[in-house]
């Protein structure tokens, strides 16, 4: 197999340049959002809730939230980061280098899940000045996130080869993304629900999501986390599948 | 002769759909030189460019670059072949010294900030390397087309129409790059309606119509063999009859008259010294001439003629 790091790094570079371009937006949106939502759940109502699992409602949901912004914003990125390309015309130079599927990858997932990280933090910090919390497993949470970030990555990756339109482009993260996000958990804990809505719940793969992460900041979970962490392995490498044959067949990509 | 650098047999490609863009192509690229390829719009100049590029999936037949076999060792050619595509498709908010510089690592290159000072200031774009190539003019968006394709030094560059939409002057300064480009060795093969410029600068020349190569050959020897020397002499008084010293020349009498026309020649010279002798016999022959007009037909001549015939043909 071959691999040409430079390659990779010039896309990974671009990605970046790309992002820091566009600092603000990337930035002040999640800040905003996150802010608005610890406002109204956090303060107003999460005052009046009880701790969930023991851990205080206020920081109960920040993994969800966090999981909602990191979800929406990675899977937009990475799909505007190759749909834009096609659009434009842009995407001959690519496909004239000497660059195969594992640059492509390594270049604008690695960027991604750089992105995500960077993401995190800044919702973390933000999330600080509302709420107390401690990180049980910082390390076991940053692999998370980036591993999430990652795999999303591809999954908007592959959405922005799928998509021939920018409405396209946009549904699948608005449609999908977020309505399963908010009921996956990331308000709730879904063993509180009552049967059979808790088992319904679980056939919501984001759940899966939400769940992991909260237990590496907290060490409770509604799903153990090998199962969220298998999870999440079992659809990067179905991505990372899809990707590898659109590039052997050429999809949307070469006429 | 030594090894071809590009060797296509029986390219064809049928797009979705059903156009059939590339008809069984053949064709040979020698290392070093300049091949120019003509047609007119929807020939498949660019299917052509695109099935060696990477851009389009051929629907059968082989391609052979540095005498690897392009289907299995991609990479490695790739790495060697420069692309200006026919459409202005920039990173409109990228300034030019970067995307020339992720051009430049994109196809495996060390950074090299010497090497794309020297490609911006020959193609007088340094000046404007930290602009954004959104605020740069058509001319210069292509021009920095020219250097992301320079930046890897490409042994092998295809240029697709690469003076579309500039100006005469900056046409002339672009000659100059690519002679300057052969000149270091790169192989290059261009598309363009000009007819000129295939003149001007090409040693080969390739037409292509319909999907199908219509005829390869050097550029002289296509001049030779189909160019004309075309000579009007206008005559002082009409003539009745032409004395059979100048009826032996290829000529024929046009506007009431008073008018010779000489059509003749290679080409390459030969019709203008048989013009002169002609000019001669008519002094000889006591034919007085108030004017003589005489021009070769050129590249744009016989590309015309040859499609005509082809059109009358289909
Ligand atoms: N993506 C595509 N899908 C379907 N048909 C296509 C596609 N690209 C080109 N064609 C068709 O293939 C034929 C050759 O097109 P091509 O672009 O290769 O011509 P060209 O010689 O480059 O023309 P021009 O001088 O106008 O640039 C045309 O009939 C064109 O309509
Ligand atoms: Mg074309």
């Amino acid at each position: 197999m071959h691999f040409n790091p430079r390659s990779a790094y010039a896309i990974y570079r671009r990605e970046m340049a790309r992002a820091f371009r566009t600092a603000f937006q990337s930035i002040l949106s999640p800040v905003l959002t996150t802010s608005l939502y610890f406002v109204v759940f956090g303060s107003v109502i999460g005052a009046r809730m009880e701790p969930v699992g023991g851990v205080p409602y206020g920081a109960f949901i920040i993994p969800g939230l966090l999981m909602l912004t990191l979800l929406g914003e990675t899977t937009s990125n990475a799909s505007f980061g190759i749909y834009m390309p096609r659009s434009t015309g842009t995407i001959y130079e690519l496909l004239s280098a000497p660059v195969g599927v594992a640059e492509t990858l390594a270049g604008f997932v690695g960027a991604a899940a750089t992105k995500g990280l960077i993401l995190a933090a800044i919702i973390l910090g933000t999330a600080r000045l509302f709420v107390d919390y401690e990180i049980a497993y910082p390390l076991l949470a940053a692999f998370y996130i980036m591993l999430v970030a990652a795999s999303f990555a591809l999954f908007g990756f592959i959405l922005g080869i799928w998509a021939d339109s920018f409405e396209k482009l946009g549904i699948i993260p608005m449609l999908i993304l977020t309505p399963l996000t908010f009921l996956g958990g990331t308000f709730y804990s879904i063993r509180d629900l009552p049967a059979p809505w808790d088992a319904v719940a679980l056939a919501n793969p984001i759940a899966f999501l939400v769940s992991g992460l909260r237990y590496s900041f907290y060490g409770v979970s509604d799903v153990p986390i090998a199962l969220s962490l298998g999870l999440t392995l079992g659809f990067l490498t179905a991505c990372v599948v899809v990707i590898a044959a659109i590039f052997h067949t050429g999809w949307r990509l070469r006429e | 002769m030594s090894e071809p650098i590009l060797s296509i047999r029986g390219l064809t490609k049928t797009y979705r759909g059903g156009t059939r863009a590339l008809d069984n192509v053949d064709l040979d690229i020698r290392p070093g030189e300049i091949f120019a390829l003509l047609g007119p719009n929807g020939a498949g100049k660019t299917t052509l460019i695109g099935a060696v590029c990477g851009l389009v999936r051929p629907t059968d037949g082989t391609i052979t670059a540095f005498g690897h076999d392009l289907a299995r060792d991609w990479r490695s050619a790739r790495a060697r072949i420069g692309l200006v595509p026919q459409e202005l498709a920039t990173d409109m908010f990228e300034t030019v010294q970067r995307a020339v510089a992720y051009s430049q690592g994109l196809f495996g290159k060390v950074h090299d900030p010497a090497r794309i000072e020297d490609i911006l200031r020959s193609l007088s774009l340094w000046d404007k390397r930290d602009a954004q190539i959104r605020a740069l003019s058509g001319g210069m968006k292509r021009r920095v087309l020219i250097a992301k394709a320079l930046a890897h030094d490409p042994e092998l560059l295809f240029l697709d129409e690469p003076t579309a939409g500039v100006d005469v002057e900056l046409r002339k300064d672009m000659w100059q790059q690519i002679a300057a480009l052969k000149e270091r060795g790169v192989t290059i093969i261009l598309t363009t309606h000009y007819i000129e410029e295939a003149e001007e600068m090409a040693d080969r020349v390739g037409i292509i119509q319909g999907g199908r190569i219509r005829m390869v050959d050097e550029k002289r020897a296509m001049m030779e063999r189909l160019g004309t020397t075309e000579a009007v002499i206008d005559l002082a008084e009409p003539l009745g009859q032409l004395p059979s010293t100048i009826a032996a020349f290829p000529v024929e009498l046009g506007e009431g008259r008073a008018k010779l026309i000489y059509r003749g020649g290679n080409g390459q010279g030969g019709g203008r010294a048989q013009v002169a002798q002609l000019a001669q016999a008519l002094t000889r022959e006591g034919i007085a001439f108030t004017s003589l007009d005489i021009h070769d037909s050129s590249l744009e001549d016989i590309f015309v003629g040859l499609l005509g015939d082809q059109a009358e043909a289909a």
